[in-house]
């Protein structure tokens, strides 16, 4: 509708009379829809030359699906999109790239056994005329690049010999390495010290001074108010609100990214905590975790925060004996016990709800009842031969009990929802009748509705006396459900704060090192 | 507090009749196929119907279909094994040099099924004690345990076995019944159990369709997989008894290629070759499917090298086609 003005001819200066300067990305409308879940539902963004546009929002708000639009990977069932004021839509990743879409995610796969540069041309590597591949361009290019972003890491050197953050240059020179316009950094982040973070920003100055228009997407405010001139704001899959950083508080972005305050959406019922259940003395880990000491308590709730790659994970697998630590010792309910294997720790009582549940947690072609029986056989079958009737008896208890949406309970998992899988998964290990429940990440991935019946149902299984370790990487839940909260960060404890003191500045604080 | 006052829905157990559900499998289409080999067997050759010469027939699988019982289980967790026309070899050359020395019946049965559980228990170490990929591996042992066999044989064969060792492969129960025949039946019910209706089956499913899960699930699953080649071994022993009995002699090229002949009985039953699928039942049809179109184009005289054509096609075929319909049923969606 508002066409013309910004129509722009090829290779023409833009016009400078004009206040804000021409859009170079126009989205309008954009829906994504999932079997059972709108991923996006009508959401509008703009991207101007030389200026950060921030996207906030929570998990699961629906940044992810933009990213996975923009770059072509998927094609968005309504809505237009504009490049330059013209009409574009693309049809596959590569014709994202051509249009000069490029994006840098939060771990993009890169090659241990190939050098800098054979990293970063990967898949697009300068031909020489008889067709070869142009050695000779591609080191250049690699060394202009790793130039630009102020670096002079080698470019024939192999990745393997280098450091964490020097990686992380390698994943935004191959990002950059193509002709882009619009860049796309997807919480570059996420796993960087402040001093790697300055970095980057100082890489961001610099794209934006070459004119190109950059998607930021990060849930950290101090950050996005750092970097960024305008905001976008996603929750559920709308675009709730928009506009320029410097017109708008920090308390107003909050808002309208959790659009209720923190204490509706996790109504934490009280619950008397009661003799300590699980006593975790000094564990060790080869490699990824160090000293680490705590207690849970009956009905209590303590939520492990951390960053990516803080050793949170491996710390929950090794207590239900999937790696074996190097050192330490494990008491229940008073007890020294000692646990080689996932099938002791079941019989010990102490059950694992996995972060990926797809590849850690579910068979996925099997049907319902057999997963959720599977950790319960010894008690369903009769001397080793399998009841079916005491299976699926065993399994309509846990669907009922956690509101489980499927057409019959003999449906293979892989056909529910991601919230309707997690919910099997829970009453799987329910069915074990454990102590201690361990959460990693209980509401990744999941839609916004599911995720409050999880909640609810945390709170629950803690009011009748389970104790519950539950790891989020997601403040609210964490700040919303947990009675402690344990900080780790590089495999070591940051610090274990009792509920009363919990703020989020605290947690962040903790688990980055920043003061 | 809640305002929302839905009444309990109810999740029913199963869609579907069991009827439905029955007719819809691989297993029946299976069976219609093996009914027309058989009329059309019946029509292109007279000496077809004859109820010793089907009973000849089955011969043509019996063996083999024991050894597929045991891989099928194999191939629902995910894993492979190759060497098992190998062990026959190992087993029955064992035995061979054990008749020489005079050994009796007993002792040659008690041999073979000793030699085969030995292999199937070193294949089990390799894969699952120190997690190699079970079909390199059973490649290796393959090789290895024919070229002991000819290393003992070389172009030599074994053939005093004692008189009453022959009833295993040429000994019948009940008229045209025989004893290699009643013992496949038996195996077939008795894997059939074992993979359906216990919880060992049960785990091998799991382990096959996601070994990630199985072991976060407290299966112990080095331990199933150790068994599983144990009992492929045992079976490849029992059927180097059936064969060295029914052959009355051992060289070391005896059972040559059966690992996949072995391997399309599998899957032409319905077992998925990537692991997680399958039943016993649809191997039993796939054994007398293939048995029966051996015996009709023997009947036709249709030279062997064609036979092993033929087998090789319907290996690819029966890969290919529920992986192609997969295929066209995603793309119509």
């Amino acid at each position: 509708m508002i066409n013309g003005v910004t129509k722009i001819q090829d290779g023409s200066p833009r016009p400078v009379q004009l206040a804000a300067p021409a859009p170079i990305l126009e989205m309008r409308g954009i829906s994504q829809i999932f079997p059972g879940v709108k991923a996006l539902d009508g959401v509008s963004l703009t991207l101007y030359p030389g200026q950060v546009t921030a996207l906030i929002g929570e998990n699961g708000a629906g940044k992810s699906t933009l990213v996975k639009i923009l770059t072509g990977i998927y094609r968005p069932n309504e809505g237009e999109m504009f490049i330059d004021g013209q009409p574009i839509a693309f049809h596959s990743a590569q014709a994202a790239i051509d249009a000069g879409v490029t994006a840098i995610h939060q771990e993009t796969v890169l090659f241990d056994e190939l050098t800098v540069s054979e990293n970063i041309f990967l898949g697009h590597a300068p031909r020489t005329r008889f067709g070869t591949i142009d050695w000779r361009a591609i080191n250049d290019r690699s060394k202009a690049l790793m130039r630009e972003l102020e670096s002079d890491i080698d470019p024939t050197i192999r990745l393997r010999d280098l450091s964490i953050a020097q990686r992380h240059l390698v994943a935004i020179a191959r990002a950059l390495s193509v002709e882009a316009r619009i860049v796309i950094m997807d919480e570059p982040t996420a796993a960087l010290s402040r001093k790697e973070i300055d970095d980057l920003f100082r890489i961001v100055e610099g794209l934006k001074r070459q004119g190109k228009a950059i998607l930021f997407i990060s849930h950290k405010f101090d950050e996005v108010y750092e970097i960024a001139e305008n905001f976008v704001v996603f929750r559920d899959g709308r675009a709730v609100g928009q506009g320029r950083l410097k017109d708008t508080p920090q308390d107003e972005i909050v808002r309208l990214m959790v659009g209720r305050d923190v204490k509706d959406v996790f109504p934490k019922v009280a619950v008397e905590i009661g003799a300590p259940v699980l006593a975790v003395e000094r564990y060790c880990h080869p490699t990824e975790f160090r000293d680490i000491s705590f207690e849970l308590r009956r009905g209590e709730i303590l939520g492990i925060y951390g960053l990516i790659g803080a050793g949170r994970s491996e710390l929950c697998q090794s207590l239900f004996g999937i790696t074996r630590p190097s050192a330490g010792q494990l008491m229940l309910e008073g007890r020294p016990i000692d646990i080689r294997s996932s099938s002791d720790a079941i019989r010990a009582g102490i059950v694992y709800v996995p972060e990926e549940r797809g590849r850690h947690g579910l068979a996925l072609p099997m049907p319902i009842f057999q997963n959720m029986s599977l950790p319960s056989l010894t008690k369903t079958s009769r001397s080793g031969f399998l009841k079916a009737a005491n299976e699926l008896s065993l399994a309509r208890k846990y669907a009922e009990r956690l509101d489980l949406r499927a057409a019959a309970l003999s449906v293979p998992v892989g056909t529910l929802s991601g919230g309707n899988q997690q919910k099997v998964v829970i009453g799987k290990w329910l069915a074990t009748q454990p102590k201690v429940i361990i959460l990693d990440e209980p509401t990744k991935g999941i839609d916004i509705g599911s995720k409050a019946a999880v909640h609810g149902f945390i709170g629950e299984l803690a009011a009748e006396g389970l104790s519950i370790i539950m790891v989020s990487s997601e403040l609210p839940e964490i700040l919303g459900m947990s009675d402690r909260v344990m900080v780790m960060r590089e495999g070591l404890m940051a610090g274990l704060f009792e509920r009363d003191q919990l703020s989020a500045e605290l947690l962040v604080r903790a688990a980055t090192g920043n003061h | 507090m809640s305002d929302v006052a839905e009444s309990k829905r109810v999740i029913p157990d199963r869609l579907g009749t069991k009827t439905s559900r029955i007719l819809a499998s691989w297993e029946v289409l299976l069976f219609g196929v093996a009914v027309l080999i058989f009329v059309f067997n019946s029509l292109a050759s007279p000496y077809f119907l004859n109820a010793w010469n089907l009973s000849d027939a089955t011969f043509n699988f019996t063996e083999k279909g024991m050894i597929a019982f045991a891989m099928a289980l194999l191939v629902i967790a995910g894993e492979i094994d190759l060497s098992v026309a190998a062990i026959i070899a190992l087993a029955s050359t064992a035995m061979g040099a054990a008749a020489q020395m005079g050994v009796g019946t007993a002792g040659l049965v008690g041999i073979g099924i000793g030699v085969g559980l030995a292999c199937g228990a070193f294949n089990g170490l390799l894969v699952s004690g120190l997690r190699l990929p079970s079909i390199v591996v059973t490649i290796g042992t393959m090789s290895l345990f024919r070229g002991i066999s000819y290393i003992v044989l070389g172009d030599q064969a074994y053939g005093k076995y004692p008189a009453d060792f022959a009833f295993f492969g040429q000994g019948y129960v009940v008229w045209v019944f025989s004893f290699e025949f009643a013992l496949f039946i038996a195996l077939a019910i008795a894997f059939a159990i074992l993979l359906h209706a216990t919880n060992f089956g049960r785990q091998v499913f799991v382990i096959g369709n996601n070994e990630f899960a199985a072991r976060f699930s407290g299966i112990p699953v080095e331990r199933v997989k150790f068994i599983l080649f144990l009992l492929t071994g045992l079976m490849s022993g029992v059927a180097a008894v059936c064969l060295t009995s029914r052959l009355g002699s051992t060289r070391p090229s005896i059972a040559q290629g059966w690992e996949l002949e072995v391997v399309t009985m599998v899957v032409l039953g319905g077992i998925s070759i990537l692991g997680g699928a399958g039943t016993i039942a649809g191997v039993v049809i796939a054994a007398f499917v293939m048995g029966l179109v051996t015996f009709g184009l023997g009947l036709l005289n249709v030279p062997g090298i064609v036979m092993s054509i033929f087998v090789g096609l319907l290996l690819i075929v029966t890969i290919a086609v529920p992986i192609i319909a997969r295929r066209v049923r995603e793309m119509s969606r």
